[in-house]
């Protein structure tokens, strides 16, 4: 390997002919999508925000700025290897060790299988994994401890999402053995049903079930706080997903643009569906019903984005959007607390759409497979039940194991008394709102700064 | 002197305020407050979960008044709040002993 230098003495990359394959569209693509799925995480903390009470607020935006920072660490130490390195044995497992730290994805030559920067790809898939995990925390808003959670999702990242990952989104190629869903199975999951949504669902589930419902849980009114930010919340969301499921393309091209198209039409129907169900069941279109509508419809194509036609994306959104708005009561019929409706909406929102490929894929989609509805036969849906199943009962599983240890060794949930009074102050030293202007009068002398 | 208490429909506090400027009330205090009577509260819906809301938004208005005045101001407010629903609001009128202008010191009538 020579360095050149052009004519006026500065350094030209050094041309070898792995680093050549780097495409500088895909990359810059690659590098705005990622950005936009990290949006998603302080979108997601307004959208859950809002909609606890204003006594819990900081705690609930917290638990996803919390998960943000903890994942990415262990995600840059071991859980990219665990997600993406060869395989172990049976497509259940990467190495650990093969990309520790990301060291190995610092060279040039690393870059050999994508058009873009594998250590590019490292962090895009990452940022997948901080927003599953903060999804979980509205089963639990109000009432977990801050340090019980980062224990939880810190182990969670290693032990649930990262072997999920490896099974659904590592693909086989030239000398490197894949996850077994993706590759022996043959599931379709362009972004994530499974292993976003299904998982984030189950996980959910399991941990509202080990942390106990909140204190006047079905009696007491435990009504949206601000539901503008639950608005802006959702329209980040909504904006980061572009990244999300687009930026799933790897690449700058025709199925990125088709999996842009079909997000935005899910997102659009979602909305609508639930507005519907709400107007009819209810009597009023509501905010949050629009707000949880669009996220619904957003799930559903999650995984579908690369295998509907865009009308087949409308109807995959508006059947969430209904289905969604009817789930979310599950919750009072059986008595479990999932605060914010993780499990109605993501769980039920990403089996729809996991299982909805089955039926509604279209050849003529990217992804190239037909579902029931298009002749395609009950193959495919055999293999969405399947992989769906199987993630939804490992996260399940293994999320109520972790949460029982967390629970047992360090406890998982505070004072009754603290609850009542409001998680932000006894847990962080503060409360969200100061909105009165002789707000000096509150509090009674500045007792000096800590050194 | 007397103190005359009204708590009032948030929707009529500007009504209330042009009635009282034109039977000579120059001041007041109005605070935001919430409450309930016969009217009950509402219904709220979120994701399907319905809530009964008791309280109801009123405003409270607080005016020290000389005693001949109490009836013109009383009634003032009555009439100027009133949309004969439920809900509409109570005007209620307590003794007050003494009253200080904090600027000057005076006292009572001349405080008013």
């Amino acid at each position: 390997m020579t360095s050149l230098t052009d004519a006026a003495g500065f350094a030209l990359p050094s041309l070898t002919p792995l680093a050549s394959r780097i495409d500088a569209g895909d990359t810059a693509w690659l590098l705005a999508a990622s950005a936009l799925v990290l949006l998603m995480a302080p979108g997601l903390a307004l959208f859950y925000g809002g909609m606890v009470r204003s006594k819990s607020v900081l705690n609930m935006i917290m638990m996803t700025f919390g998960a943000l920072a903890a994942i990415t660490v262990i995600w840059v130490l071991v859980g990219y290897s665990l997600a993406f390195g060869d395989d172990l044995g049976n497509g259940l497992l990467g190495d650990p060790w093969q990309h520790f730290g990301l060291q190995s994805l610092m060279s040039a030559s690393a870059d050999s299988w994508l058009s873009v920067p594998v250590i590019l790809f490292a962090a895009f898939q990452g940022l997948f994994c901080v927003i599953t995990g903060a999804l979980v925390s509205g089963a639990i808003a109000d009432r977990a401890r801050f340090g019980a959670w980062i224990a939880f999702v810190s182990v969670w990242t290693v032990v649930v999402y990262a072997p999920v990952a490896h099974w659904v989104f590592d693909f086989d190629r030239q000398g490197h053995v894949g996850g077994w869903l993706a590759n022996r199975v043959g599931l379709v999951d362009f972004a994530g049903g499974t292993a976003v949504e299904i998982c984030s669902g189950a996980s959910a589930l399991a941990l509202a079930l080990v942390i106990g419902t909140r204190v006047g849980f079905g009696k007491d009114p435990m009504r949206p706080h601000n539901l503008t930010l639950v608005m802006l919340g959702a329209g980040l969301l909504w904006f980061g997903w572009f990244g999300f499921n687009a930026g799933s393309a790897l690449k700058a091209d025709h199925t990125a643009a088709v999996v842009f198209v079909t997000t935005l039409c899910a997102g659009a129907a979602g909305s609508l569906g639930w507005l519907a169900t709400e107007r009819l069941r209810d009597g009023h279109p509501t905010s949050l019903g629009a707000a949880s509508g669009l996220v619904a419809g957003l799930v559903a194509i999650t995984p579908s984005c690369s295998s509907l036609s865009p009308l087949g994306a409308l109807v995959m959104g508006a059947a969430a959007g209904v289905i969604c708005a009817l789930a979310v009561g599950l919750k009072y019929t059986f008595g479990y607390d999932d605060s914010l409706d993780v499990v109605g909406v993501h769980l039920v929102g990403g089996l729809v759409g996991t299982f909805g490929i089955g039926l509604l894929a279209t050849a003529a989609a990217p992804a190239g497979v037909d579902g029931l509805l298009y002749g395609g036969g009950v193959d495919q849906l055999g293999k969405q039940l399947l992989s769906g199943s199987v993630v939804f009962v490992y996260a399940f599983v293994v999320s109520g194991i972790i949460g029982l240890v967390v629970d047992r060794l360090i406890g998982l949930r505070i004072d009754e008394e603290h609850e009542v009074s409001g998680i932000d102050l006894v847990v962080h030293a503060e409360t969200a709102y100061d909105l009165h202007a002789t707000a000096g009068a509150r509090t009674s002398g500045f007792l000096g700064h800590k050194d | 002197m007397k103190l005359v208490t009204a708590v009032i429909k948030p929707h009529k506090w500007e009504d209330v305020r042009a009635a009282l400027e034109t039977v000579g009330v120059t001041g007041m205090t109005v605070s935001e407050v919430s409450g309930y009577g016969r009217q009950k509260g509402h219904t709220e819906v979120y994701r399907g979960a319905e809530y009964d809301i008791a309280l109801v938004p009123k405003i409270r208005l607080e005016i020290v008044v000389d005693d001949q005045d109490v009836d013109t101001v009383a009634d003032a407010i009555v009439a100027a709040a009133q949309t004969g629903r439920i809900g509409d609001g109570k005007v209620w009128v307590s003794p007050v002993e003494t009253v200080i202008r904090v600027r000057t010191g005076d006292r009572d009538e001349l405080a008013i």
